[in-house]
């Protein structure tokens, strides 16, 4: 025997292999370490978790990254299958359980097969070694005389063969997951690489597959919220005749109100809606509080020093005062975008469980089904909201519409915990359409002034100076994280102390400029302690809508402002767009994706005409992946309407796990940029949200949130660049980012003019080309 | 007051019989409340977005916007759940899989029962050919002849959805 067998259960008992985790570092963690050198875990016990768990029918991963609808189950287990040394198989995903799943952070920023993949990757590693260890002494070799195929091993040479099936039925293991253990090479990849079909798509196009909204549990009922009439609307009193009313509806149980927080609950979805409605249950009297700045000031108020809390300089590379004395030509602009939604196709859900007591067994008091990207998050910040231990609290995570960032998600499942708590009943709650787009949290409007100087064809001089509220308000453990709380007294998270990878993100630019400068004005979103201070003054003293983390944060309006910029340098002195790219940067790998878009650059449309095309790049984080984007777009000048009739993109985020997966990503980033780009704006008043739907209608009269339509989309062409060799990075939103200037750098060849606000609409573009051509 | 209604529909080829204490109260809810559909989700409430989508009498409608009183007595009511299954998909739920028509798929629901109720009308009205893919975009963005309704997708899946829809299209139309 090379390997020393561990007596105690795990999980599933006798004919399992784990790979446990351990939040404390690996050298803490007590552990035996065999003749062969895999750590057996001593601290393991019923209570412990697994990163994976491998029984003798199947393989179950155990992931903190859940799936957010992009398809990172599926390659996830083509990670694993290869170090398994599988092919194919029953691999079972249980995904975001604070009871069963490890903490793996947040589901977001393109991470999850970057970061989590590997950590998954060496857990499966740590596995083949030990079925490896199993099967050397089933056969009384040495581990080096075995080879693996699609679980079955074999002593090379002989007919001598064994499943894993058989190992592990003398198996009863709990691994720590070995750091150094070797993992396979590309040359090896056997699913790694493939476009293996989505796991979860056969079930979601038959409906068998159930996602948070289809949760039922023993004895739920069913709530709604009431939310006040502006963001920093305070609670005065509820009807009398109402309430009156609101009992009268069939199925009714109770108002709750707490604070500033009023819902309902009833015994049917239906009766819930009726009773929260004014118009036919209660009727709740608010006090307006502060007005918020208004949409149209937005571009000078975010500029206004008066909103500013603090600036800091975040890159300064040589003298940009003196190069812009110097360069042959100079240029400024202003860049302007609003404020925009994750506008899930599913409002938010959430389904909550608090007891009176906690469970005898578990502890657990409260259980909570939600579609939170970081579960662990949402678990201390309920246990602080319901006034509860940590460990009381169980998060379930469950699918949900796409979110594309941190929308209502955390913020429903708040309030389902408190109405349960206070009804002491199961709840089930999904917000409205208006809920949705009225009170999730937003990304964020920005400004930017750049200057910039050219000389002989090169930027000598580049600043870019940037208008940021925050992108970060995700749960943190504080109940003023989740609306509920902020509506019951908690104060919101600090501002931040930098714009840094949030607001922002890609605001460096990755180009090698000699002289080159950023500095960021951060905007207070809510009145503070001091002039200076990222201190909350109170709970609900909103100067701007809440924001938070949308796809790419601030990249997407920096690489607006800086792609669209560097298109006005070229142009200004003299340079080809693509050429200018290509000959700022040192890294091949930039220089790579650009040079990939050199054919359809060079027989692009000439322009002037209406037809035009433009590129743009960004380096996702200024650290990841790497895309370029060309788009040819028609500018009907009569309306000002664009029309985007082509994309291509090219794309380089290193090992390529899932071909066709990636390819998905990039063309769902491709048409949310579109779609962000040309029409989508929030508007508000000053007491909140005003675009609470998809159209305008009799009922929702004024500018709703529009998106784009499917006779919009243009035919899109990716160029994968695939690098075996090297680390897989995110692709869930590097290629958003390019978007947004590859559009305005393309309307800019179609006309001559430079479009600097977003949206892109026809509105903004007429105006823009008769300002040049006025009518006669 | 409410009025309550007792309404039995065919579901999926299955009489079912429903009891509601608020003869208002939308199809939506009914059916995923009271008779277990999964596939017609809530997206909007009032009929912009599709998610909801079902064939009433083998007609498309939004079932946020049916409030039950409106659903005659005995009316055939098809949901995602009943088209088909894992084991024997619809062809329009197999061309979905094939081209990996779907992100979140959250949505899903609505452009396939949209597209099951549209392609049967153009087979009604003697058409053999698929439709082509911008009829189809035409379609699912509500600027089909006769069909004035949007459809919605957020996660950026257009361009598979339109390909599985044609290439279910060539299969149900030919």
């Amino acid at each position: 025997m090379t390997l020393e067998l561990s007596r105690r259960r795990f999980v599933a008992g006798a004919g399992t292999l784990a790979v446990a985790f351990h939040l404390a570092p690996l050298d803490a963690v007590a552990a035996t370490v065999a003749a062969d050198g895999l750590r057996i875990d001593e601290s393991a016990d019923d209570g412990s978790l697994a990163w994976l768990l491998l029984e003798e029918d199947r393989v179950t991963i155990h992931s903190g990254k859940v799936e957010l609808g992009t398809g990172v189950q599926t390659a996830l287990t083509q990670i694993v299958l290869d170090e398994l040394h599988l092919r194919h198989g029953r691999v079972g995903y249980v995904q975001g359980d604070t009871r069963v799943t490890p903490d793996q952070g947040t589901t977001a920023g393109s991470k999850t097969i970057q970061n989590g993949g590997p950590e998954l990757r060496q857990a499966a590693a740590t596995a083949f070694q030990a079925l490896l260890g199993l099967a050397a002494a089933y056969f009384q070799v040495d581990r080096s005389q075995l080879q693996a195929d699609d679980g079955v091993i074999s002593v090379v040479g002989t007919s001598l063969r064994v499943g894993y099936a058989r190992l592990l039925d003398h198996a009863e293991l709990v691994l720590v997951a070995d750091p150094a253990a070797p993992v396979a090479t590309p040359g090896e990849y056997q699913v790694v690489g493939r476009s293996v079909p989505r796991a979860d798509l056969p079930g979601k196009v038959t409906a068998e597959f159930g996602y948070l909204q289809d949760v039922r549990v023993p004895g739920m009922v069913h709530g709604r919220v009431v939310r006040p009439s502006g963001r920093n609307a305070t609670f005065a009193s509820i009807t009398p005749e109402s309430m009156a009313r609101a009992r009268a509806i069939p199925g009714f149980l109770s108002v709750v109100q707490r604070g500033n927080f009023v819902g309902v609950v009833a015994t049917s979805e239906w009766a819930a809606i009726q009773a929260a409605a004014p118009a036919t249950g209660i009727e709740v009297v608010w006090t307006d509080g502060q007005p918020l700045v208004a949409q149209a000031s937005l571009p000078e108020a975010l500029r206004d020093p008066a909103q500013h809390y603090r600036t800091t300089q975040e890159v300064s590379v040589g003298d940009v005062d003196a190069a812009l004395v110097t360069a042959d030509t100079t240029v400024q602009a202003g860049y302007f975008t609003p404020f925009q939604m994750h506008a899930a196709m599913g409002p938010t859900c959430a389904v909550a469980d608090v007891r009176r007591t906690p469970d005898r067994k578990t502890g657990v008091q409260a259980t909570v089904w939600a579609c939170s990207q970081a579960v662990f998050a949402l678990r201390e910040t309920l246990a602080n909201l319901l006034g509860l231990p940590e460990p009381a609290v169980h998060v379930i995570y469950e699918e949900s519409a796409g979110c594309y960032g941190h929308n209502g998600a955390d913020d429903v499942a708040a309030d389902a915990a408190l109405l349960s708590q206070t009804v002491g009943k199961p709840v089930r709650l999904q917000w409205s359409r208006q809920h949705e787009h009225g009170w999730e949290p937003l990304g964020a409007a920005m400004a930017h002034d750049l200057r910039g100087g050219i000389t002989d064809g090169a930027v000598v001089a580049w600043e870019h100076v940037v208008c940021t509220p925050t992108h970060g308000s995700r749960p943190n453990g504080s109940p003023g994280t989740v609306l509920a709380g902020l509506l019951t007294g908690s104060l919101p998270a600090n501002l931040p102390t930098a714009a840094g990878n949030s607001g922002g993100r890609n605001a460096p630019v990755n180009y090698v400029f000699p002289n080159d400068r950023l500095i960021a004005h951060l905007v207070r979103s809510f009145e503070t302690a001091g002039p200076t201070s990222n201190v909350p003054a109170a709970p609900l003293r909103y100067r701007f809508p809440r924001t938070t983390a949308l796809r790419s944060l601030g990249g997407f309006s920096n690489t607006f402002a800086n792609e669209s910029f560097l298109d006005e340098l070229a142009a200004a002195g003299g340079a080809d767009p693509l050429e200018l790219r290509i000959a700022s940067h040192e890294d091949p790998r930039a220089i790579a994706v650009l040079e990939a878009l050199g054919d359809a650059w060079a027989n692009r449309p000439a322009g002037g005409d209406g037809t035009g095309a433009g590129v743009a790049f960004a380096r996702y984080e200024t650290e990841y992946s790497y895309v370029a984007t060309y788009v040819e777009v028609t500018v009907d000048q009569s309306t000002g309407a664009i029309r985007v009739g082509r994309v291509l993109v090219a794309h380089d985020s290193g090992l390529v796990i899932n071909p066709d997966g990636i390819r998905h990503q990039i063309e769902g980033c491709v048409i949310q940029g579109i779609s962000r780009t040309l029409k989508e704006e929030v508007h508000y008043d000053d007491r909140g949200v005003t675009s609470v739907v998809w159209q305008s209608s009799p009922f929702n009269p004024g500018p709703q949130y529009e998106v784009l339509r499917f006779s919009d989309v243009p035919a899109i062409e990716v160029t994968l660049i695939d690098r075996p060799d090297q680390p897989a990075w995110g692709a869930g939103e590097p290629a958003i980012e390019p978007i947004p200037a590859a559009i305005g750098n393309a309307v800019f060849a179609a006309t001559g003019v430079r479009i600097r606000t977003l949206p892109m609409t026809p509105a903004r573009v007429l105006s823009a080309l008769q300002e040049v051509q006025p009518r006669r | 007051m409410p009025t309550s209604l007792t309404r039995t529909v065919n579901l999926n080829g299955e009489r079912r019989r429903v009891t509601v204490p608020d003869d208002a109260e939308q199809l939506l809810y009914v059916l995923r409340n009271q008779l277990g559909q999964r596939g017609p989700k809530f997206g909007c409430g009032v009929s912009q977005c599709g998610a909801c989508t079902v064939l009433l009498d083998g007609q498309i409608r939004r079932s946020c916007v049916t409030p039950l009183r409106t659903v005659p007595e005995g009316a055939s009511v098809e949901t995602l759940d009943g088209l088909g299954s894992g084991k024997r998909p619809h062809p329009l739920q197999q061309a979905f899989i094939d081209e990996q028509a779907g992100q979140c798929a959250y949505c899903v629901n609505g452009m396939i029962m949209g597209a099951v109720g549209w392609l049967r009308q153009l087979k009604a009205s003697g058409r053999t050919t698929a439709p082509s893919e911008s009829e189809i975009a035409a379609f699912l963005s509500g600027e089909a002849p006769g069909s004035t309704q949007n459809y919605i997708c957020r996660c950026g899946t257009h361009l598979r959805v339109i390909r599985a829809i044609h290439r279910a299209a060539e299969e149900l139309l030919s």
